[in-house]
């Protein structure tokens, strides 16, 4: 996984709330056994009219947003289905850092996991961010601050462990398995009782 | 003394490995891991690059439900499999399962259907258990008094890998709900009610438990369509204490424990139930008696009102607005009487044997209305077995309906069963999304009874209508 410290980008605005995982990834996509390339399908049946054009009112068909690395999004963001796909499909769009006010659980935990900042940001700096759209927005990790130009900084808070993965690329999987020998003590202690059921 | 601890405590303390610090989450040991096509190639490809093995098969269980066809299967007894996609997924979990052992209910298993129905059918999901699987609606199993929660698929290897989960504590809420669900009003109204009531995030980063007269008055399957749809309030997990209802469901099932081994079982689930006096991060209560017939009018399972309550005006929310626009509604009207395209019976909210007699009960000898497609899609291959036991198939097919083979069918239209654009369906399943049903299709959320009320009417009905005198089992429905 990429390390987050810094990311200085445009802010793509998508001020709609409860934003679900199906309009991020219709599940019509979801018979993949990739985690790559799904950028071309992330807010599919927003991004391309009936006749398969490209819609140029959706925020991520303007120009600017072809380099642009941070979307700020209505409450609620990511609710809905599981799936990662959301999460691998907004990474090869180029997302690097959701901010909303509220995010969906697995959604947030999905992102994080694949090398996307999501972060939960106060009621009046969001508000502040929702209105100016395609601004330079600066997030940095270490700090935890979102600079725009002009204005104090924002601050966010962020699990730490979170936010030590991010910023040091670290893996859960790998992290996890350093765990072994306590995983192993506990399968011994507790198999006799809490798994009595046997095999599946 | 040890403090008052709810059932979320007791089970989490249970599976606790590492303890979770303000430096790191808690590494937590799950039970029973439920594995599907669409969720889990690329956790085993992340095992494979990294020469890992599956550490516990035997608490690993695998089928196949989201892309599977649910058209009848042909002469030689084999579903077609059209999208070749999908036959690849499909093909990928049968191969995968192969090579790390795990049990899988496959294309020609006696128990296939969908992961949240086959749980519970066989009796993997058991009191006290961590249940997880890659899809959020794992909370389903939460019925049973188990921690059950959707996971992604990196999760997904990190379960098949070490068996465990990094997890920060969620906050608890416990929603309280009084009184008993009148004639007609079923499990399904009132979890549309508790999501009206505390919105599509009002349950984020909470494990939820459902208490109170009403729920105790639930059959197990009535349960699991309450736990089901928490995930769509953004609750982590939802719960309801074991009890009666809960070991006589359990008992005798496949995979239930047996003689001594059952009876120290339900000895350790009786213990399972929060303290009286243990405490909750939020209280929610609610008065069964208030809730009628339920039905979303938008684009998310918040926005549902009772079948006779007018669509709301937006007031100047976008979000409302919008959804009102891609539904085709004007505020002001009920949804009673609104034209109806298509009518879905299944998912795994909704397509349990108790479910599908509710429906067959209420259509009786009628059919549906000219012009109305209407599918029953049974939760596995033990409902429709059982549904074609009891005739109840029969009766959907004279109403001239399509009695198919069990999946997540048109909940999720990966499988080819879609809604046409455009088109307005009432559906018992679990999210109203926008294109979740298929692009442009327009989904109301609603129980099974008024699924038939509405397939009979050709148009959104009140159930009530629809039913001669009170049914005793409608709870569950």
């Amino acid at each position: 996984m990429e390390p987050i410290r810094v990311v200085t980008s445009r802010a793509v605005v998508l001020p709609d709330e409860n934003i679900d995982t199906d309009r991020i990834i219709p599940a019509r996509f979801l018979t993949t056994t990739q985690r790559d390339g799904l950028g071309e399908h992330c807010f599919r049946d927003r991004r391309y009219r009936e006749d398969g054009t490209p819609d140029p009112e959706f925020v991520f068909n303007d120009p600017r947003a072809r380099n642009a690395s941070v979307l700020v999004a209505g409450r609620n963001f990511g609710c809905g289905s599981s799936r990662e796909h959301a999460a691998w499909a907004l990474y090869d769009l180029g997302v690097r850092v959701v901010i909303s006010t509220e995010l969906a659980d697995i959604f947030r935990a999905n992102a994080s996991r694949n090398g996307i900042l999501p972060i939960v940001l106060d009621p009046v700096s969001h508000a502040r961010l929702l209105r100016r759209p395609w601004g330079v927005v600066e997030v940095d990790l270490e700090e935890c601050t979102i600079s725009t130009p002009g204005d104090a900084p924002a601050t966010f808070e962020i699990d730490p462990f979170t936010r030590r993965c991010l910023l040091d690329g670290v893996d859960h999987l790998g992290y996890l398995l350093g765990h072994e020998s306590e995983i192993e003590a506990f399968e011994n202690r507790t198999d006799s009782f809490v798994h009595s059921e046997g095999s599946v | 003394m040890s403090p008052p601890r709810t059932m979320f405590d007791k089970i989490w303390d249970a599976h606790t490995v590492v303890p979770e610090t303000p430096e790191a989450p808690a590494v937590l040991s799950i039970d029973l891991h439920l594995v599907h096509e669409v969720t889990s190639p690329q956790a085993f490809e992340t095992l494979r690059q990294r020469g890992l093995a599956v550490r516990r098969p035997d608490r690993t269980l695998a089928t196949m439900d989201h892309s599977t066809p649910t058209d009848p299967p042909d002469s030689v007894g084999v579903l077609r499999i059209l999208d070749a996609n999908a036959a690849n997924q499909i093909e990928r979990l049968a191969s995968n399962c192969r090579e790390h052992g795990i049990t899988l209910h496959g294309l020609d298993s006696p128990h296939r259907g969908i992961v949240h129905v086959m749980g519970p059918e066989l009796g993997a999901t058991q009191p006290g258990m961590t249940v997880v699987c890659g899809d959020s609606h794992t909370s389903t199993h939460g019925a049973f008094g188990a921690l059950a929660f959707g996971i992604g698929t990196s999760e997904v290897a990190q379960v098949l890998a070490t068996q465990c989960l990094l997890q920060r504590r969620p906050r608890t809420m416990v929603i309280d709900i009084s009184g008993e669900l009148g004639f007609g009003v079923t499990a399904k109204d009132l979890i549309l009610a508790i999501i009206a009531k505390i919105g599509v995030g009002g349950g984020t980063g909470c494990a939820v438990e459902y208490r109170g007269e009403a729920i105790r008055g639930l059959s197990m399957e009535g349960r699991m369509t309450v736990c089901n749809m928490s995930i769509e309030a953004g609750a982590r997990a939802g719960m309801i204490a074991p009890d009666e209802t809960t070991i006589e469901y359990v008992r005798g099932r496949p995979l239930a424990p047996m003689g001594e081994t059952w009876e120290a079982a339900v000895d350790r689930w009786s213990g399972l139930p929060s303290d009286p006096e243990a405490a909750y991060d939020r209280v929610v209560e609610l008065d069964a008696a208030e809730i009628g017939p339920m039905v979303t009018w938008g684009t998310n399972p918040g926005m549902a009102s009772g079948v006779h309550e007018p669509i709301p005006d937006p007031g100047g929310d976008p979000s409302v607005e919008r959804a009102l626009e891609y539904m085709g509604l004007e505020p002001g009207g009920p949804m009673a009487g609104r034209a109806v395209d298509t009518v879905f019976i299944g998912s795994c909210t909704n397509a349990r044997i108790e479910d599908l007699r509710a429906a067959a009960a209420l259509l009786g000898d009628r059919s549906i209305a000219p012009g109305v497609r209407m599918l029953v899609v049974p939760g596995s291959q033990a409902v429709k077995r059982q549904a074609e036991e009891e005739g109840l198939a029969e009766v959907f097919v004279k109403a001239g309906c399509e009695w198919r083979e069990p999946g997540c069918s048109m909940c999720i239209a990966m499988n080819g069963d879609r809604v046409e654009k455009g088109k307005l369906a009432v559906s018992t399943s679990n999210r109203n999304f926008e294109g979740r049903q298929g692009p442009g299709a327009r989904t109301l959320l609603a129980s099974p009874l008024m699924a038939c009320a509405s397939a009979i009417a050709g148009v959104v009905a009140d159930p009530r209508e629809f039913i001669a005198a009170p049914v005793g089992a409608m709870g569950g429905a």
